[in-house]
């Protein structure tokens, strides 16, 4: 039994993972279809809100040589300390053919090879999975593309992001034109706004009579088709039936339409966090968000933890914990005046002593700060300074995990979801 | 009366400006050059303090003199580059009682409304200040925006027939029959506007009279003629914090000393400064030691900035000029007055005159004595009307109106770009098109960011000092590509690329002296913004071409016809 000053019975579960993004998730996921007693305890919204929700496993090698067409060969290749020597290939190729399986409106799996998809700056960009929104925009399909822009929409000009594609050297001609969206939306409404109007096709006014939104929509873009045989959109295409919007315009004007991936708030990013809560939610573990774990007990062994919740501290034990809290974005790994570090249970963080060191003066140059993270063995466990591991129950997944740039490499999501996967796989194993 | 004279000035600063928009008010023909954007320089790199003149109250009541009544002209003609803050000279306990009674009866004696307050007064009023100051000195203090007042200028110069060349470099003085007869320039992209990727040229302009306004340039341009201008340029740290911890400007009411400023500014509040003489006014270096000691030292002031977040640090250069017989060997000893050099008078090399020295503050007078001497040299007889003309902006601005409804923008953007704009805002503000915002940190606009491009031709950064666009928290993370985009409108993509490029590096520039905590994060975000949604860092409209034959073409495409000879069969790789 507890003791008297304790107060209050610990919640327990087998495997308890912090953090609910991609990392999070994916371990949490992967415990749970390991049999195990799950549970995932979240703070705030993940870096999915601002991630485009392509899912890169690796576009580019450290060196910068790329784009690469099959991440998985470069992989055995890369530098020690990287996440997916620890895990190593065939655990990668597992991971992503859970995350294929927990997500079925993402595509890519039909091949090992990249796929290069349009950014809504206008360039091109290697990933691994799409979802399905965005398949009809691959970059090497070499039908002609017609881009949409919305007037009021600052985040994506088509003209410009067209003409930017071409200067890529896309196989296709590609044309961008701006409409004023039916309805009256005002000029700063969010891309939800966009996106719930096309969710319910509720009916807008144009000229005086009412139509669906969606047909609406699709009657300003006819008279701008010529010949080409595809529509992209930023991705507002509906948050709740993105399917059933992309069907009825592509019904209305005659040929396939497409989402361009957007910067945050990104719909593709928030349902693919939907998505992957309801596979957990099905898995059948617990999820509890909202609250921050602040505090642990334990010296070798973590023995809880504790979330604050309305100024009370919750105590949470597990016989295994896997610290999923993104990294610098995400903040679970913060920084001040003197040096990096990894706020819930202290782990190492290495890093240059000179904060001066921490980043290059060219804005896209090797950036230390951006392979910022805790070190772990190959098991996945955080280790100290002398490189022994900080706890024995502890792994480490996602981007609170250094030894990687994601954004250089373009590996983010993939790292995120093998990280996750054999951080979750391999605790679930322990605690039986 | 002979043909009008045509004057060449070199320096797009607030003195350049200044001096330019006096003599095309007073009918001459000017040329002004400039080797950057307007602001290039020092004035685009000071702490925006409207002085009162309380700062050299005790020092130098000369200077403070002048200060006291530009600030009162400048709150009249600029009224849309001022916030009228206010200021306090706060006294900590280990402070001079003696100075602070100095302090105050300078003020006085220079014309300076003062007036103590107690420490509990001062706190009701900035309830951020540390709990055991003593008192403060109230004087009127203001904030003041270089970037837009020195537009401003610009534009009523032109009004008034200039000539304004940015991004052309003055590379040498034209010398005939010992005296200086025009300049040569070097237009970055040909003359007019700037855009990226046009060929820029050189050219003579040849001038009846060449006024050197450089600042701390000034002995470089001297150089090629042979003229010797002591120039001593004296670095000063600034560094800004994410949000406004004080709406009064906060100095320390203590004889000189380095960080011993606050002054909040739009929606920042930038701490400053130190006082260095350097070398080279362009290569100095900028040190971590300078920002700690900012944010160390002004926390004896205000508590809360020690763990405040700072957004990026950025250096400027006094251009202090003694003249050569004083010798101070202490920078903060030297004079903040101006001084006018005639090379005729001083060098027998008739033909031009060198400004140097002064403050920001008081650029309108420096420009209106610089066109006195000018307008004498022709035996023109011109008023000044500087000190009485508002400047674009500043006309019959009374009332802000809220402009929500009348333009269909948010209120508190709404509010911010007609304080931006101020008398202009009818005419940029109302477009036929929605008008939605682009930078959401400052609540920059469509219509405002239009408005500049076609003031500034294709620089972004032209754009951003203009606008303040991708100058807040975010410093252009979330909104450098919708500028870019806006450009496009008008120029080429390959023209908007260089641009866009251009700009993001000048924004990761300044955050280097920032990297830490939140500040950290947020280059982190931006990092995986620009790198990893957008693939900026290996876009292959930059890069070598890609094989795109060799990638994913999709499981299988429907609708649409498609030449299947062109299709790529997923790489050749694991079809399916
Ligand atoms: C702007 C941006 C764009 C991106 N674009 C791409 C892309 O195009 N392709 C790609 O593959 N990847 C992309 N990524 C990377 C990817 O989306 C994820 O950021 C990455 O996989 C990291 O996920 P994570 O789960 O480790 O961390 P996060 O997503 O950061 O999740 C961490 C979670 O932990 C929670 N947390 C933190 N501290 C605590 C605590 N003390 N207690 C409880 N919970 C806590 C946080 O609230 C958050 O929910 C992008 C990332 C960013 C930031
Ligand atoms: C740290 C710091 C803080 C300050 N704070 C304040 C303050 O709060 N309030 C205040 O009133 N004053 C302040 N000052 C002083 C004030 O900023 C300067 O006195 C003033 O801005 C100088 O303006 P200027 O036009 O003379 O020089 P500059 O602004 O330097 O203008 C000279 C211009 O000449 C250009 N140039 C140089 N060489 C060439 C060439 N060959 N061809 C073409 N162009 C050329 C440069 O690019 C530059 O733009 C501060 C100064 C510093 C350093």
């Amino acid at each position: 039994m507890s003791l008297p000053t304790e107060g209050q019975m610990a919640i327990e579960s087998e495997v308890l993972v912090i953090g609910g993004g991609l990392g999070g998730l994916t371990s949490a996921l992967a415990a749970a279809r390991e049999g195990a007693d799950v549970r995932l305890v979240s703070y705030k919204q993940s870096t999915l809100r601002q991630a485009s929700g392509l899912v890169d496993v690796l576009g580019y090698t450290p060196d910068g040589d790329g784009p690469l067409t099959d991440p998985y060969e470069a992989i055995p290749s890369l530098p020690a300390e990287h996440p997916y020597r620890k895990v190593g290939v065939g655990t990668v190729r597992d991971a992503m053919a859970l995350f294929d399986d927990a997500v079925p409106t993402y595509e890519g799996e039909h091949t090992d090879t990249n796929a290069l998809l349009p950014t809504h700056g206008g360039s091109i960009k290697p990933t691994a999975r799409y979802p399905a929104g965005a398949s009809a925009g691959l970059a090497s399909d070499t039908r002609d593309t017609l881009l949409v822009g919305i007037e009021e929409m600052v985040d994506f000009d088509a003209p410009h992001v067209a003409a930017h594609l071409d200067a890529t050297g896309v196989p296709f001609d590609v044309r961008g034109e701006t409409i004023r969206f039916p309805g009256d939306l005002r000029a700063d409404a969010k891309v939800t706004r966009y996106a719930k109007l096309l969710d319910t096709n509720s009916e807008v006014a144009v000229r005086g009579r009412m139509v669906p939104a969606r047909e609406a929509l699709a009657q300003r873009v006819n008279p701008l088709l010529e010949d080409e045989q595809r529509v992209g959109f930023p991705a507002i295409l509906g948050d709740d039936n993105p399917g059933a919007i992309r069907d009825s315009l592509s019904d209305h004007l005659g040929v396939d339409v497409f989402e361009v991936p957007m910067g945050p708030p990104s719909l593709p990013g928030l349902r693919l966090e939907d998505a992957l809560f309801s596979a957990l939610d099905e898995a059948g573990a617990s999820i509890e968000t909202g609250n921050p774990v602040v505090d642990f007990e334990g010296e070798d062994r973590i023995e809880k933890v504790f979330i604050e919740k309305n100024g009370a501290k919750i105590p949470n034990s597990a016989d295994q914990y896997v610290l999923a809290t993104g990294g610098f974005v995400g903040k679970g790994v913060e920084s001040d005046r003197e040096g990096v570090y990894e706020p819930v249970f202290d782990c190492h963080v290495p890093h240059a002593a000179d904060r001066y060191d921490w980043f290059d003066g060219e804005l896209f140059g090797d950036h230390e700060f951006a392979r910022y993270g805790v070190a772990t063995d190959d098991d996945l466990r955080p280790l100290d300074a002398s490189d022994d591991s900080e706890f024995e129950n502890l792994r480490a997944a996602g981007s609170v995990l250094g030894g990687y740039d994601f954004a250089a490499e373009k590996s983010g999501s993939g790292v995120s979801i093998a990280t996750g996967y054999a951080a979750g796989q391999r605790a679930a194993q322990e605690a039986r | 009366m002979g043909p009008t004279p045509h004057i060449a000035v070199i320096g797009g600063g607030s003195t350049g400006a200044g001096i330019a928009r006096d003599l095309a008010m007073r009918g001459l023909d000017v040329t002004l050059v400039e080797q950057g954007n307007l602001t290039h320089g020092t004035t685009g790199r000071m702490h925006g303090l409207l002085h009162s003149g309380g700062r050299y109250a005790v020092s130098d009541q000369a200077s403070a003199t002048e200060c006291i009544e530009e600030n009162r002209v400048l709150r009249d003609i600029a009224s849309h580059c001022v916030e009228m803050t206010g200021g306090l000279f706060v006294k900590r306990p280990e402070d001079s009682e003696e100075y602070f009674q100095k302090k105050l009866s300078g003020c006085e004696e220079c014309g300076i409304p003062a007036e103590v307050v107690s420490g509990e007064e001062a706190r009701a009023m900035e309830p951020h200040l540390a709990k055991d100051i003593d008192k403060a000195i109230s004087v009127p203090d203001g904030a003041i925006d270089p970037f837009r007042l020195v537009v401003a200028n610009a534009a009523s110069a032109q009004e008034h027939g200039a000539r304004i060349e940015t991004h052309s470099k003055v590379t040498d003085l034209l010398v005939e029959s010992g005296e200086v007869v025009g300049i040569e320039v070097e237009h970055d992209s040909g003359p007019g506007k700037r855009v990226h990727g046009t060929e820029g040229g050189t050219e003579q302009i040849r001038a009846d009279y060449v006024v050197n306004a450089t600042g701390a340039w000034a002995g470089r341009i001297g150089d090629m003629a042979g003229l010797d201008i002591e120039v001593r340029p004296s670095k000063g740290v600034m560094t800004i914090m994410n949000i406004r911890q004080v709406d009064t400007v906060i100095n320390r009411c203590r004889p000189k000393g380095d960080a011993d400023i606050v002054v909040p500014h739009e929606t920042t509040a930038i701490l400053g400064t130190t006082d260095e003489e350097v070398e080279d006014p362009e290569d100095y270096p900028e040190e971590q030691w300078e920002v700690d000691m900012m944010i160390d030292t002004l926390s004896e002031l205000i508590p809360m900035l020690d763990e405040a977040r700072t957004i990026r640090s950025f250096w400027g250069v006094r251009p202090l000029y003694e003249p050569p017989d004083v010798g101070s060997d202490d920078p903060t000893d030297i004079t903040r007055d101006f001084f006018l050099l005639d090379h005729d008078e001083r060098d027998d090399l008739p033909g031009m005159t060198s400004i140097v020295g002064g403050k920001f503050t008081t650029y309108r007078m420096m420009g209106e004595q610089i066109a006195d001497h000018v307008c004498g040299k022709f035996g023109i007889d011109a008023d000044c009307r500087t000190a009485d003309e508002p400047l674009p902006g500043s006309e019959d601005f009374s009332v802000l109106r809220d402009y929500m409804d009348e333009f269909g923008l948010r209120s508190p953007i709404g509010r911010r770009s007609v304080e931006r704009l101020g008398s202009r805002a009818d005419e940029v503000l109302k477009t036929d098109g929605p008008n939605p915002t682009v930078c959401e940190c400052e609540g920059v606009t469509r219509a405002e960011i239009q408005d500049a491009i076609e003031g500034s031709g294709s620089d972004l950064n032209a754009v951003r000092i203009r606008t303040r666009a991708s100058m807040g928290n975010c410093q252009g993370g979330f909104c450098s590509h919708r500028m870019a985009s806006e450009l496009h409108s008008e120029y080429d993509e390959p023209v908007v690329r260089e641009a866009w490029d251009e700009l993001l590096q000048e924004r990761w520039k300044g955050q280097r002296h920032a990297l830490w905590g939140e500040q950290l994060s947020q280059a982190a975000l931006n990092y995986a913004l620009h790198a990893t949604t957008q693939n900026r860092d290996q876009d292959p409209a930059d890069g070598d071409p890609v094989d795109f034959s060799a990638f994913d073409s999709g499981r299988g495409q429907t609708g649409g016809s498609v030449d299947s000879a062109d299709v790529a069969a997923d790489g050749g790789t694991n079809g399916y």
